[in-house]
C-alpha cells in the first residue's frame, strides 16, 4: 500500500463476535491518535465515530469472530472492499472464548440462557476469520497490544513486513527481568507455548501465563502438559486453561482433548 | 593492625563485616550506581541497591534442574549461588535502539541514540559470571566489530568479585575451568570469612581502580592465616560441585554426531521457550528490526535479545533452516560446547548452572553430553 501526500489511505474497522476489547486498544492509543488520525482516514470505526464513508478502503481491522449466518456473508463482502484484511484479537484469530461453544450442543446453551430461544439465530460453532476468507496479517491478544497495533497499522501503511515476534512469551519474560514463577515458586505457566506480545505482565505480578495471545510458532504441547502436571495440575485443569480465549487454537485444542472433555 | 598503605594490585586487606556498608558508601562516593544482589520475585536477582540492608543477609538458594527455592541460612551477605540472571543485561541490554534516520529536505539524517552511559559497580561477581565476561567480550568488543553500547558499558563497570563460598546442585564451574575461585578481570575480589568468632572479608585489589577505592577502606593487613582461611573457602566451593561435565573429547564427541537419537529424546521434553539461552551469561545473538513512525519522518533499527530456540532467529530465504526443536537444541548445546572452539577459540559454557536450574522442563546440558557420551561407550 502506497502513502500518497494527497490522498490518505482509508481504513476501516468491524466488528463480528467480540467485546470490543480489541477495538478500544486503538482508541486507547490516545497519545498517538492523532497522529494516526493525521496520517490515515478513518473511514469507518463506528465504536468512535457515525461518520461512515463507503468502500473500498485500503486496510481493514477485523475483530470478533464469526458465530452467524449474517456475519458469515458480512465478513465476505468486508473481504470484497479491503486491499488488506488484519484480524485482531483472540476473538478474530481463534475464535475466541465463544468457541467454547464449539465443544458443546449450542442449543443447550441458548435453553439456558434465553427465556425464548426460538428468536436466536446462530451457528453452532465460533470460528476464527482466516476460516471464511484470505487474511493478510492477524494480531494476536486477548486484547491486543495497543502498541503492536500500530506497529501493524504502520506497517501496512509503508507496505512492510510488521515487526512481530512469534516467539514464546518465557523471551520477553526473560528481557523484562522477571523470574520465572514456574521455577521459583512452582506456579504452572502457560509462557513456554504462547506467543509473545503482551510483554510477559502476568509472570511480573506473580502468575503464571494464561494464553491469551495463542500458540507461539512451535509450540511444544506435550512437553508443556508434562510440566504442568509435574508442578501439580490435574488433568481436568489442564484441559480448562488450555480451554480458554484461544480453545479454538488447534495446537491448544488438541491437547485439550488429549487431557478430556469439558464434560469431564 | 590499622594501616593506611594496602593499596597496591594483588595486595590484600582485611575489611570487617561492620565495615562493609563503607565499601558501598565509597563507590557510591566515587559516582557508580552499585548492582547487587538483592530478593525479588523469590530469587536473588542483581539489581541496583542503595543500601547494605538490601542486600540478600542470611539467605542461600536451593536449586536443581527446573526448580529454585530460596532458604534462610547463617548470616552471610554472599551465601547464595550464581543469581536468577547474570550481569549480563547490564552490559548487553535486551533491548536498545541502534540509530534513528529522520526525514529532512535532502532526504534522512542518521543520528545516534543520546543515551546516558551508567556508571555501574557490580557487586558480587562470581569466578563463572567474571569468566563469562570476558567471553563476551571476545563476541561484543571485538575490536574489528566492536557493539559500541556494550564496550562503553563495560569500560564504565567496576567489578567486585565474590569467591564462592558454597556451590549450588547445579554448578560445574569446575568442569569448565571456570571457577569457583576468581583469578582476573576485577577490581576487587572479596572473599567472605565466617567462623565461631569472625566475620570479615578478605578483600584482594586487582587493578588501579580497585587500589583507589581500596585506599579509602578501613582495612587491616591480611595475615598469612586469612589468606589460608580464603583458600580454603575456594578448596571446600570446589570439591561441593553440584555436577560435573566431562570435556574430554566432547568437541568431537557433539559435533561428530549431529544425527544421533540423544537429540529427538530431548526435543521431546524441550518446550523451545529460549529461556536457557537469555538465562545463560554467554549467549550473545540477537536480531535487529527497522520500525518507522505513521507519519514516516522517522525510521529507528532496534536490536533486541533473540535465541537459537525461535523459529524465526533462523528464517533465511526459502524458510527457518531450523524447524524442528532437536536441531535448535542441538545447535545451541553445541554451540557453547563445541562450535565455539571453532569461532572463538574457547568453550562458549561456564558451568553457571543457570540453563539447568531456569528450564521449566528442568533438561541439564551435562545429562545430555553425558547420555551421548555411555551410549557410544564400547563397552
Ligand atoms: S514465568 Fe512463565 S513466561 Fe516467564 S519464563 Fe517462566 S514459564 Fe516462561
Ligand atoms: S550453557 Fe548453561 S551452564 Fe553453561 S554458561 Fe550457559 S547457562 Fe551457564
Ligand atoms: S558455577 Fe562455580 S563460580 Fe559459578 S556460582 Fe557455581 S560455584 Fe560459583
Ligand atoms: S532446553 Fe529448557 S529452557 Fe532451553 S528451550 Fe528447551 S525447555 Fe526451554
Amino acid at each position: 500500500m502506497k502513502k500518497a501526500n494527497e490522498s490518505r489511505p482509508k481504513l476501516a474497522v468491524w466488528k463480528f463476535a467480540s467485546c470490543d476489547g480489541c477495538q478500544l486498544s486503538i482508541l486507547d492509543l490516545e497519545d498517538e491518535l492523532l497522529a494516526l488520525a493525521s496520517e490515515i482516514e478513518i473511514a469507518y470505526f463506528l465504536e468512535a465515530t457515525q461518520t461512515a464513508s463507503d468502500g473500498p478502503y485500503d486496510l481493514s481491522l477485523v475483530e470478533g469472530s464469526i458465530t452467524t449466518a449474517q456475519d458469515l456473508e458480512r465478513i465476505k463482502t468486508v473481504r470484497r472492499q479491503s486491499k488488506a484484511l488484519v484480524t485482531i484479537g483472540a476473538c478474530a484469530t481463534s475464535g475466541g472464548i465463544q468457541a467454547l461453544r464449539n465443544f458443546r450442543d449450542v442449543n443447550d446453551f441458548l435453553a439456558v440462557v434465553y427465556a425464548d430461544p426460538g428468536y436466536i439465530d446462530t451457528l453452532a460453532t465460533s470460528t476464527p476469520i482466516a476460516d471464511h476468507v484470505a487474511v493478510d496479517f492477524e494480531l494476536r491478544g486477548c486484547p491486543v497490544n495497543k502498541y503492536q497495533l500500530l506497529e501493524v497499522v504502520t506497517a501496512f501503511v509503508f507496505g512492510r513486513k510488521p515487526m512481530i515476534a512469534a516467539h514464546s512469551v518465557c523471551m520477553e519474560c526473560k528481557m523484562r527481568g522477571n523470574v520465572c514463577v514456574t521455577v521459583a515458586q512452582g506456579i504452572p505457566c502457560l509462557g513456554p507455548v504462547t506467543q509473545a506480545g503482551c510483554g510477559a505482565i502476568c509472570p511480573a505480578y506473580d502468575r503464571g501465563c494464561y494464553g491469551c495471545y495463542g500458540p507461539q510458532d512451535t509450540p511444544a504441547m506435550s512437553a508443556m502438559t508434562d510440566v504442568l502436571d509435574a508442578h501439580g495440575m490435574s488433568r481436568r485443569d489442564i484441559q480448562r486453561i488450555l480451554s480458554t480465549f484461544n480453545a479454538n487454537a488447534t495446537p491448544f485444542l488438541e491437547e485439550s482433548q488429549r487431557h478430556g472433555t469439558a464434560d469431564d | 593492625m590499622k594501616t593506611d598503605a594496602i593499596a597496591q594490585i594483588g595486595e590484600s586487606g582485611v575489611l570487617a563485616r561492620s565495615d562493609f556498608a563503607k565499601l558501598l558508601s565509597t563507590l557510591q562516593d566515587e559516582g557508580y550506581a552499585v548492582v547487587g544482589p538483592t530478593i525479588r520475585g523469590g530469587a536473588v536477582v542483581y539489581a541496583e541497591i542503595d543500601d547494605e540492608s538490601e542486600l540478600p543477609i542470611g539467605w542461600t538458594d536451593e536449586q536443581e534442574a527446573g526448580t529454585y527455592r530460596l532458604k534462610r541460612s547463617g548470616v552471610a551477605l554472599f551465601g547464595y549461588v550464581a543469581g536468577a540472571q547474570s550481569w549480563k543485561p547490564n552490559l548487553f541490554q535486551p533491548q536498545r535502539t541502534l540509530w534513528t534516520a529522520r526525514g529532512n529536505a535532502d532526504g534522512f539524517v542518521i543520528e545516534a541514540v543520546a543515551e546516558d552511559m551508567p556508571r555501574q559497580a557490580f557487586l558480587g561477581v562470581r569466578a563463572c559470571e567474571l569468566k563469562a565476561i570476558s567471553i563476551q567480550d571476545h563476541v561484543l568488543a571485538d575490536p574489528a566489530n566492536p557493539e559500541s553500547d556494550y564496550v562503553a558499558r563495560r569500560q564504565e563497570s567496576f567489578i567486585v568479585a565474590v569467591n564462592c563460598a558454597k556451590a549450588g546442585a547445579t554448578c560445574f564451574c569446575v568442569s569448565m575451568d571456570a571457577g569457583p575461585g576468581v583469578e582476573a578481570g576485577y577490581d576487587l575480589a572479596l572473599t567472605e570469612l565466617i567462623d565461631d568468632v569472625r566475620h570479615d572479608f578478605l578483600v584482594e585489589i586487582g587493578s588501579p581502580r580497585g587500589a583507589s577505592i581500596a585506599a579509602r577502606l578501613p582495612l587491616t593487613t591480611a595475615s598469612g592465616g586469612d589468606i589460608d582461611a580464603a583458600e580454603a573457602v575456594v578448596s571446600e566451593t570446589a570439591a561441593g560441585m553440584g555436577r560435573t561435565l566431562n570435556t574430554v573429547g566432547l568437541k568431537s564427541l557433539l559435533q561428530d554426531n549431529p544425527d544421533h537419537a540423544q537429540w529427538d529424546d530431548v526435543a521431546a521434553r524441550c518446550l523451545s521457550c529460549g529461556n536457557c539461552t537469555f538465562a545463560c551469561p554467554t549467549c550473545f545473538c540477537h536480531s535487529t528490526e527497522d520500525v518507522t513512525t505513521i507519519d514516516g519522518e522517522v525510521a529507528e533499527r532496534q536490536q533486541r535479545w533473540d535465541s537459537c530456540f525461535s523459529l524465526d532467529f533462523s528464517y533465511i530465504r526459502g524458510g527457518a533452516v531450523r524447524p524442528g526443536v532437536a536441531s535448535r537444541y542441538r545447535q545451541w548445546m553445541t554451540h557453547k560446547l563445541a562450535n565455539w572452539f571453532d569461532q572463538f577459540g574457547e568453550s562458549g559454557c561456564v558451568g553457571c548452572g543457570r540453563c539447568i536450574t531456569w528450564c521449566p522442563s528442568g533438561i541439564d546440558i551435562t545429562a545430555e553430553a553425558a547420555a551421548i557420551r555411555d551410549s557410544l561407550r564400547e563397552d
